[in-house]
């Protein structure tokens, strides 16, 4: 199975901004004409989260992804402040193919099941934002990492798709924005007890990174942001170095051939 | 005049997409849902994701199911897109049994959660996978696209009765997932061709050009 290697676009109203830890946040550009940029480098998926959505309740992506699901031909995500089927419907008409909830799942689980029995789990994915515990474990934060839910991430991984989740989308909030690496314990634990896909997500600041977490085949997809934004690295490059460690991608000599 | 393609817009998820990716390909398609469209279009394009049950009952409600039939019958291309294809079955066990239109004999099963040396497989299937043609793919302009991976998410997947139907598939743990089938003027895949990039728009063309 080809391992998907995703661009992941964190937007607050019209930028495409960076954090670290999920704070501070940079703006780096514009979020559409970078989506553009990673299809062309052969992003196999993009992942876009409205990062103050959940603070205002409400996800203000349909503007976005709207024009970028007419001029870019992957699969597009999209999270951040769903709370709703309705929510789900209007992100799902304007051309995303999947929706990513944290918040109001942890608040009631059944949204996930409200979702999958409607769109398909193909179209739920968990996402889960965790923060490593000085006692060991991790927690799994609410609203872009302000609030503890008092969830464990792994056990919580294992009721989300119980729920109906079809896929997780795994963040390390203490590795994300570092590009010091991603956290290797967490991916594996989640991706150890769900049967499911796993998106790793948080800390890739290099190939190597990604190369290094996929080399455990329990993990389906990485997620990567920073790294991409600051032109640090490409999707090519990624897909080179996985190649060579004999990690199995989708090969885009097609797509660049046209 | 040029000829008629018809996406079926029956409130189904993805038809926005796979719009977009029509006129990206150069194709001018009509959306609609009225059946005297569907009756007269010269090619049909059948979207869909989510339940299969939730897109029977839809076509059903809306008069779809046997305009769809008269429409294959008159012998014209006809293209049906994730559960736009699996609806083509004659029932599927998804959420319980659930009679399909029935077009191509075979059921919709499962994908199996083992792979064929014992190791554990995912599901839903997600990812871009490349497609393994039979001998009648390599008779269809689809092949076009053989050796270049496309985008699958699913969770059950089409199995005709008579093996000749199933014209691709993809490879998941060494267990043949059907990609794409054919009965005659029947075509249906499992793979997203709207959100396949280049390939997928070449399978979309190959199938207006039909």
């Amino acid at each position: 199975m080809n391992r998907r290697l995703i661009a992941r676009l964190d937007v607050k109203m019209e930028h495409l901004i960076k954090g670290v830890h999920l704070e501070g946040w940079r703006k780096m550009g514009d979020p559409r004409e970078r989506a553009r940029a990673y299809y062309s480098q052969g992003a196999d998926e993009l992942l876009y989260m409205d990062v103050v959505a959940s603070l205002y309740g409400r996800n203000n992506l349909s503007g976005i992804v709207r024009q970028v699901a007419s001029e870019v031909f992957v699969p597009i995500t999209v999270g951040g402040g769903i709370r709703s089927l309705d929510a789900v419907r209007e992100l799902l008409s304007v051309g995303a193919d999947k929706v990513a909830v944290n918040t109001a799942a942890t608040i009631d689980p059944t949204i996930l099941s409200v979702i999958s029995d409607t769109y398909g789990s193909q179209a739920t994915v968990l996402s889960i934002e965790a923060k490593r515990q000085p006692n060991g474990g991790w927690e799994a934060m609410t609203d872009n990492g302000r609030n503890h839910s008092g969830r464990d991430a792994v056990a919580w991984a294992v009721e989300g798709q119980k729920h109906g989740a079809g896929e997780i989308l795994i963040t390390s909030i203490d590795q994300d924005g570092t590009g010091r690496g991603m956290d290797a314990a967490l991916i594996a634990s989640v991706a150890r007890e769900v049967d499911i896909p796993v998106i790793a997500s948080g800390g890739v600041g290099a190939a190597s990174d990604v190369v290094k977490v996929l080399s455990n085949p329990d993990v389906s997809a990485v997620a990567i942001a920073g790294a991409l934004h600051r032109d640090k690295l490409t999707l090519a490059d990624v897909r080179t170095a996985c190649r060579s460690a004999g990690i199995a991608t989708r090969s885009t000599e097609l797509e660049v051939a046209e | 005049m040029s000829a008629r393609t018809v996406v079926v817009d029956y409130g189904i998820g993805n038809v926005f997409s796979v719009c977009n990716a029509l006129r990206a390909s150069g194709i001018d398609a009509e959306l609609t849902g009225s059946l005297s469209a569907v009756r007269d279009a010269d090619r049909v394009i059948l979207p869909g994701v989510g339940a299969f049950a939730r897109a029977m009952d839809a076509l059903n409600e809306k008069g779809l199911s046997d305009t769809l039939r008269r429409y294959v019958d008159t012998g014209r291309p006809f293209l049906g897109i994730c559960i736009g294809m699996q609806v083509l079955m004659e029932r599927s066990e998804e959420f319980g049994e659930h009679a399909g239109l029935g077009f191509v004999p075979g059921s919709v099963e499962r994908i199996p959660d083992t792979a064929s040396n014992g190791d554990h497989l995912r599901v839903p299937h997600i990812g871009w996978a490349p497609l393994h043609g039979s001998k009648s793919w390599e008779e269809t302009s689809l092949s076009d696209v053989a050796d270049a991976a496309v985008y699958f998410v699913h969770s059950y997947h089409c199995v005709p009765n008579d093996p000749t139907h199933r014209i691709a598939h993809a490879d998941y743990g060494g267990r043949k997932i059907t990609a794409a089938i054919r009965q005659e003027n029947i075509f249906g895949v499992q793979f997203h061709p709207e959100r396949s990039g280049d390939a997928g728009q070449k399978v979309l063309r190959a199938f207006t050009a039909l």
